[in-house]
């Protein structure tokens, strides 16, 4: 029972990360009808963030200390970062080790300008375009921003650590009456899955209950008659193209802790979040979600040893094994709607 | 000539010729000097992987510039014909017929399963499918079949090895039957030094062979029925045909070809891993494709060979070079050039990759081929006559939904 429990959490983090991508994906899908396969590089770019959010609160300047001496008994000039002397050492301090979650302030901007940007720039002219054109301009496009990330922070992945709060594990067990030391996770993973729950219900109930929400939603099972009454429609879905962008650097900026950035992060996530979008069924936002979810922890169960030793390697090929027997079966994913991606 | 019609014939000419002198004509440069050291591609590494990813492009048009079925995971089948010929080099001998008979078989039985499979669904599906099954036979050769592909060392022939066939006095290289794919031939004309290598005529043969067969097949009656199927599907399904058996062999053909090409990999150096099956390395021969120009003859050759080129020879550009080059200007205009073009050579050739790339997708969705066209066209007053063979295959499917 515990084992089982264990594996349950262990795939609720990535499978946190793969909903939020295939969130972004189908939102995309479903409003604009691009598939953009370019939203792992707008994943990578959010851990950026991150990592630039670090750069930043730790950015320094030399201060002479009188209270230290060198060897030579002359004071010690030492680095100080900026914040800690405009707010403080301990404030400052709190800051930079709080640098992963504080990043999520500057993903939002940052995204949504990102997110502006390739629609206006450059997936505006491909609506009429074939889905085939559609997939490769995307995946130049991604070629190119995770080119330019590497230009930027380099080849190495970049440590970014997670708040100390935050940082250990806890004996989940003890809590449900198992015994210690029997499910031990890490914090952050947790925290991971709750940010995540949080922002999927946030996109949601902003789409459920706001008048935007419903206009976007009006528009994306008619967009002719959406337009015909009189709204703008182009300009919401291309803020709902900010929106998912913004999901997906949010996901990659929280995730920086539990996988340090590194420019081919994006391309990774990328190919798994396609199968689990295909898996959901194309167009469909709960079937994202929860074929995220599914998917991830079924890799967790599949990596179990007492799997692992009657299907050797089944952890690795798990989601595609899947996503082929889906796709087999039941043609439209999980929860597809009819006549989306139907030739 | 040759079952081919004047012009197609003349197309294949100019390829013969151009890959048989390929040795002389892709050193431009004379041998040693500065440019010569950069932009000279004529060295035998090279000029194989030319006529090997040519191979496999041509065969990948097969299926995607005839069908429009858009596959994301051919690298899966070359990597399999790859692994297939090394098992040949260690259980047989160095002798590259069995190996390459091998490769291109097994690719075959590969492709008729992950075809039959994935060919039940279309468009975007099919790419999901196909990726799937590549990425499969990825991480599998990676972990559970390590005593058949020796995972992440890599399969090599080792002096242990079996080689059942392998008499005393032969060869311890690949080989065709005594003789070295490693034999070269060296001429020095003047300052030229071109090197004429055994190794990469076998590649070029069997690329004019691949060419001349993917003529053939883009001219019978079969690639016609390819073309209708890309066009509407649907309405070829109404007229009462079964589609099924025309993409499923197309699939077929574009996997040996696949398979020839990692046959052909193996032969020239004779070790395999599994990164040629990752997936990126399926989305390189896509990039090949779409470069040249998709449904054409000569754009996957084309495609091909540039995307080679600036793999080996931009990247080998580093700042030293670029300091060499500007070395004229002044100072500051020196730096300022250096730090433009520095960003996109070197190590960034991948950036300068995507650009070309994206702005082919954008601007020209006919790929190279089509821009070249343009460029004819508007030199040329009879157009429509003088843009030359390519015209009627472009003109056909100009912007077809390939789903």
């Amino acid at each position: 029972m515990d084992a089982i429990i264990l594996q349950i959490l262990n795939g609720l983090d990535k499978g946190s990360a793969y909903a939020l991508i295939a969130l972004g994906l189908t939102l995309i899908f479903g409003t604009l009808g691009v598939v953009n396969f370019a939203h792992g590089a707008l994943f990578m770019i959010g851990a950026f963030c991150a990592v630039t959010m670090q750069r930043l609160l730790t950015l320094s300047h030399v201060v002479v200390d009188e209270s230290q001496t060198d060897f030579l008994g002359n004071p010690l000039a030492v680095n100080v970062p900026y914040v800690n002397s405009i707010f403080g050492e301990e404030l400052g301090q709190a800051l930079i080790n709080w640098s992963v979650p504080l990043s999520v302030l500057l993903v939002i901007p940052v995204m949504l300008l990102v997110g502006w940007a390739i629609e206006r720039g450059l997936i505006k002219h491909f609506y009429k375009r074939p889905h085939a054109d559609q997939i490769l301009v995307t995946f130049g496009l991604a070629i190119v921003l995770q080119e330019i990330i590497r230009a930027m922070y380099g080849a190495n992945p970049i440590q970014s650590p997670a708040p100390p709060l935050f940082s250990g594990s806890v004996d989940l067990g003890t809590y449900l009456g198992f015994q210690a030391n029997a499910i031990v996770y890490p914090i952050w993973r947790l925290v991971y899955f709750f940010f995540s729950a949080i922002i999927i219900a946030a996109v949601f109930a902003f789409l459920q209950f706001t008048t935007f929400g419903m206009v976007v939603r009006a528009g994306m099972a008619d967009r002719e008659t959406v337009g015909m009454l009189g709204i703008d429609i182009d300009k919401r879905f291309t803020f709902m193209f900010g929106l998912a962008a913004v999901v997906a650097g949010m996901a990659g900026a929280m995730y920086a802790p539990i996988l340090s950035p590194n420019y081919h992060m994006g391309m990774d996530f990328l190919v798994l979040s396609f199968v689990v979008v295909v898996v959901g069924g194309m167009g469909s936002l709960p079937g994202a979600v929860a074929a995220g979810f599914l998917l991830g922890i079924l890799q967790g169960f599949a990596s179990m040893n007492e799997v692992k030793a009657v299907l050797p390697g089944i952890d690795q090929i798990v989601i595609y094994l899947v996503a082929i027997i889906i796709l087999l079966t039941r043609p439209r994913g999980l929860m597809g709607r009819r006549g989306v991606m139907e030739d | 000539m040759l079952g081919l019609t004047s012009r197609d014939f003349t197309l294949f000419a100019i390829v013969c010729a151009l890959t048989l002198l390929a040795p002389i004509i892709l050193n431009p440069f004379p041998t040693g000097s500065a440019l010569g050291a950069s932009f000279n591609a004529g060295y035998p590494a090279l000029m194989q992987r030319f006529a090997i990813f040519g191979i496999l492009v041509v065969g990948f048009n097969i299926l995607f510039g005839l069908t429009g079925y858009l596959s994301f995971g051919h690298a899966a089948f070359l990597g399999v014909g790859s692994y297939a010929a090394v098992w040949m080099f260690k259980l047989l001998s160095y002798n590259i017929v069995p190996a390459i008979v091998l490769s291109i078989i097994v690719a075959g039985l590969f492709s008729v399963v992950i075809g039959y499979v994935s060919l039940r669904r279309s468009g975007i599906y099919f790419s999901i499918l196909t990726l799937a099954f590549a990425q499969m036979c990825y991480a599998l050769a990676y972990s559970v079949f390590t005593p058949l592909t020796n995972g992440e060392t890599g399969l090599q022939v080792y002096t242990s090895d079996p080689q059942v066939l392998m008499s005393p006095g032969d060869p311890v290289v690949p080989h065709l039957f005594g003789l070295q794919m490693n034999t070269a031939e060296v001429v020095r004309v003047g300052p030229w030094t071109w090197t004429f290598e055994v190794g990469y005529y076998l590649c070029a043969i069997m690329l004019i062979a691949a060419f001349y067969l993917s003529i053939r097949i883009f001219r019978s009656p079969f690639g016609m029925m390819l073309r209708a199927i890309k066009s509407n599907q649907t309405r070829m399904n109404y007229t009462g045909l079964n589609s099924r058996p025309y993409t499923l062999a197309a699939f077929i053909i574009s996997g040996m070809y696949a398979g020839l090409a990692g046959g052909l990999l193996a032969a020239m150096d004779p070790l395999t891993g599994a990164e040629r099956m990752y997936w990126t390395a399926s989305g390189e021969i896509v990039v090949m494709a779409i470069l040249g120009g998709v449904g054409t003859l000569i754009g996957p050759v084309v495609g091909s060979g540039i995307i080679k080129y600036l793999e080996n020879i931009v990247s080998k550009i580093n700042e030293n070079i670029l300091h060499q080059w500007f070395a004229a200007l002044p100072d500051g205009l020196e730096n300022v050039l250096i730090g433009v073009v520095h960003p996109f050579v070197g190590e960034g050739w991948h950036l300068t990759l995507g650009l070309l790339f994206m702005v082919v997708v954008i601007f020209l969705p006919g790929g190279l081929v089509e821009g070249g066209q343009r460029v004819g066209a508007m030199f040329s007053r009879k157009s429509r006559n003088a843009s030359g063979v390519e015209a009627d295959a472009a003109a056909q499917n100009p912007n077809t939904p390939a789903e």
